[in-house]
C-alpha cells in the first residue's frame, strides 16, 4: 500500500513529460522508419513519379513495378536464395539439435570448451576464408553451384544454432530425459520423440535467425556464384547498372528481396536479440 | 570395474550426438584458415603462375607497405568507430524511450527494428540512389523545398557519394545497426528485476538517482556487449562499400575486407590477399577475446 502512496505524486508531476517523451519516441521512431516508408511508397508509382525534383507525396498508384520484378526474371534468383537459406537451415537444425543436447541437459565433460570453440568460429572473418573456399570450389568444379554455397552457409551458422538451441534446451528439466532413459529409450528416440516436440519454440526461433543471416549473405555469394546460382542480393547489385530511370523498380525489387527477412524478423522479434547476441541476452 | 566401464560407455554414448556438428565445423571452418595461413607464405599470382615460390614473410611486408591497404586500415577504423558510436548512442536513446509504456509501443518497436531486417545490399542501394542521389534524391529534394520556403532561390545539390564518401557509407550503416544496438540494450533494461526498482522508489530515491546508480551499472555490460559484437560484425562487412562507392573515389572509402577482395579478384595476388587475411584474423582474435569474456559473464550472472 505504501508503494502507491509514494509513487502517486511522482507520476502525477511527470504526466506532461511522459506525454512529450512518448511523442518524442514516436517522432524518432518514424524518422527511422521513413526510408522504408518512402521506398514502399514509390515502389507503387510509375518511374516518372518516383524520382522527381522536388519529391512528390502523392502520385497515381500502379503495380507494374512488382509485375516487372517477376517478369525480368528475379524469380530464379529468389529461388536460389530460398534453396540456400531453407536448405542450409534444415541441415543446420539436423546437426545442431543433437549437438546442443549433448552440451545442455546432461552436459558432457569439457562441454564448456566445445561451446567456446563453436563461439570462436562465429567470430572468424569470412573474408580471410574466401580464397581457400574459392580455390576448393574451383578445384571441385563447384563454382556457381547453389548446393555448394549451401554447404558453406551451414558452416557459417551452425555454431550460432548450437549456442541458441543449447540456451533453449538448458531450461528443460533433466528428470524428463532420465525418465525416458529408464524406460530404455535410445538417444535418437529421446531426441526426436521427447525433446523436439517440447523445444518447438526454440527450434522455430533458431531457424528464423539462421534464415535471416543466410538470406542476406553477400560476400561469399558474390564471389562463388555466377549467373546460374546467383542469390537475390547478388542479383540486386547487378540490377542497377542496367537502366536509366529505375527508382520505382529499384524500390520494388528491394522490397521483394527484403520481404522474407522482414517477415521472419517480425515473427521472431522476441528471439531476435538472443540470436544476435549468440544466446548471451534473453 | 564394471561400473567405470559402464559409465565410460555411457559417456561415449552421450558424446555421440555432438560429433557430426563438431567434425563438420572443424573441417569447414579450420581448414580454410590453415590454407590461408599457408598461402600467405607464398608469392602467388595466378596471372604469372611460373613465378610462384615460397616467400617467407615477404607478403606481409608488401601488405604493410601498400598505400591502398594503409588507407583501407585507416578507413576501416574510422568507419567502424563512427558507426558503432552513433548506432550505440541512438540505440541507447531508442531503448530508453521504448522501455516505457505508452500507446502503440509494440507497433513502434516493429517499425524501428525494420531497418535492420532490410537486406544490406538493398539498404545500400536505397540510400545510394533514392536518398543520396544529387539530383533526384530526397535529401537534396526536401532540403531545397525547405530552403526555398525560407526565401532561398537556388537548388541544394550536394553529392554526398563523391564529396563525402565515408559519410555516405556510414549514415546508412548507422541506420541499419541502430536497431541491433537497441535490441540488446532494451533486453538489458527489461532484465532489471522490477521489485528492486520499486523498493528503491519506496525508499525515496528519485527516478534520476535510480537511473544513475542502478540502471546504468546494470546496463553497462549490455552496452559493452553491443559495442563489441557490433564492432566485430561491422568491421567484417563490406556490402555497403561494395554497393555505394566501390571504395572510391581513389582509395578514399576503401576498407580492409574490400581491399582484400580487390587484391584477390582484381590483382590476383593470392599470396598478398592471404597475408592480409592473416592480419585480419589476428585482429579479430584480439577483438573477440573481449566479446568472449562478456558473453561468459552474462551467462554466469544469468544462473
Amino acid at each position: 500500500m505504501s508503494t502507491l502512496k509514494v509513487n502517486k505524486p511522482r507520476q502525477k508531476t511527470s504526466l506532461a513529460s511522459r506525454f512529450s517523451l512518448s511523442t518524442f519516441a514516436w517522432f524518432l521512431g518514424l524518422l527511422f522508419f521513413f526510408p522504408v516508408f518512402w521506398t514502399l511508397l514509390i515502389s507503387f508509382r510509375q518511374e516518372v513519379d518516383a524520382g522527381t525534383f522536388p519529391p512528390k507525396w502523392i502520385a497515381p498508384f500502379t503495380l507494374e513495378n512488382y509485375e516487372k520484378v517477376f517478369k525480368v526474371g528475379a524469380k530464379s534468383f529468389l529461388l536460389n536464395s530460398a534453396i540456400a537459406s531453407i536448405g542450409s537451415t534444415i541441415v543446420i537444425l539436423a546437426l545442431a539439435f543433437p549437438a546442443a543436447y549433448a552440451l545442455s541437459i546432461k552436459p558432457i565433460k569439457k562441454s564448456k570448451d566445445v561451446l567456446s570453440f563453436f563461439l570462436s568460429t562465429k567470430f572468424l572473418p569470412p573474408i580471410a576464408a574466401l580464397l581457400p573456399i574459392y580455390l576448393i570450389l574451383k578445384e571441385l568444379q563447384l563454382l556457381d553451384n547453389i548446393f555448394a554455397l549451401t554447404v558453406f552457409y551451414v558452416a557459417m551458422n551452425l555454431p550460432l544454432a548450437v549456442w541458441l538451441l543449447r540456451s533453449f534446451l538448458k531450461e528443460i528439466p533433466r528428470e524428463l530425459v532420465e525418465a525416458a532413459e529408464l524406460d530404455g529409450a535410445s538417444t535418437i528416440k529421446i531426441l526426436y520423440r521427447v525433446l523436439v516436440p517440447i523445444s518447438m519454440p526454440g527450434i522455430a526461433a533458431t531457424s528464423l535467425i539462421c534464415f535471416i543471416f543466410t538470406w542476406n549473405e553477400f560476400l561469399l555469394a558474390i564471389n562463388v556464384t555466377g549467373f546460374g546460382a546467383a542469390t537475390a542480393p547478388v542479383y540486386l547489385v547487378g540490377f542497377v547498372t542496367a537502366e536509366g530511370l529505375f527508382f520505382a523498380q529499384l524500390s520494388a525489387v528491394s522490397i521483394v528481396v527484403s520481404l522474407p527477412v522482414i517477415i521472419a524478423g517480425w515473427a521472431a522479434q522476441d528471439k531476435l536479440v538472443s540470436g544476435l547476441s549468440l544466446g548471451a541476452v534473453k | 570395474m564394471t561400473t567405470t566401464a559402464d559409465s565410460k560407455l555411457a559417456n561415449r554414448r552421450r558424446r555421440l550426438p555432438l560429433y557430426p556438428a563438431l567434425i563438420f565445423t572443424i573441417i569447414l571452418t579450420q581448414i580454410p584458415f590453415l590454407v590461408t595461413l599457408g598461402i600467405s607464405l607464398f608469392h602467388w599470382n595466378i596471372m604469372y603462375p611460373d613465378e610462384t615460390r615460397f616467400a617467407w614473410f615477404e607478403n606481409f611486408q608488401t601488405v604493410a607497405a601498400d598505400e591502398a591497404m594503409r588507407a583501407a586500415i585507416k578507413n576501416s577504423v574510422m568507419l567502424t568507430t563512427g558507426v558503432v558510436f552513433f548506432s550505440t548512442a541512438f540505440g541507447l536513446l531508442l531503448a530508453l524511450l521504448l522501455d516505457r509504456k505508452f500507446r502503440g509501443r509494440a507497433l513502434l518497436r516493429i517499425l524501428v527494428i525494420t531497418p535492420f531486417l532490410i537486406t544490406p545490399v538493398a539498404a545500400a542501394l536505397i540510400w545510394k540512389h533514392i536518398i543520396f542521389n544529387p539530383m533526384y534524391g530526397i535529401v537534396n529534394g526536401f532540403a531545397t523545398q525547405i530552403y526555398q520556403k525560407f526565401g532561398g532561390d537556388s537548388v541544394v545539390v550536394i553529392d554526398f557519394i563523391s564529396q563525402r564518401p565515408l559519410v555516405a557509407i556510414a549514415v546508412p550503416m548507422i541506420w541499419q545497426w541502430t536497431p541491433f544496438m537497441m535490441l540488446i540494450i532494451l533486453a538489458g533494461l527489461q532484465s532489471q528485476p522490477p521489485d528492486i526498482l520499486e523498493a528503491a522508489a519506496v525508499d525515496g530515491a528519485s527516478s534520476r538517482q535510480i537511473f544513475r546508480s542502478m540502471t546504468l551499472p546494470h546496463l553497462r555490460q549490455y552496452i559493452q556487449l553491443s559495442i563489441v559484437l557490433g564492432t566485430i560484425y561491422i568491421i567484417q562487412s563490406m556490402d555497403f562499400v561494395f554497393t555505394i562507392t566501390q571504395g572510391g573515389p581513389g582509395s578514399d572509402s576503401t576498407i580492409i575486407p574490400y581491399q582484400i577482395y580487390l587484391t584477390l579478384f582484381r590483382k590476383y595476388e593470392f599470396g598478398e590477399a592471404a597475408a592480409a587475411g592473416v592480419i585480419v584474423i589476428i585482429l579479430t582474435i584480439i577483438l573477440s577475446s573481449f566479446a568472449f569474456r562478456l558473453i561468459r559473464n552474462l551467462l554466469e550472472t544469468e544462473k
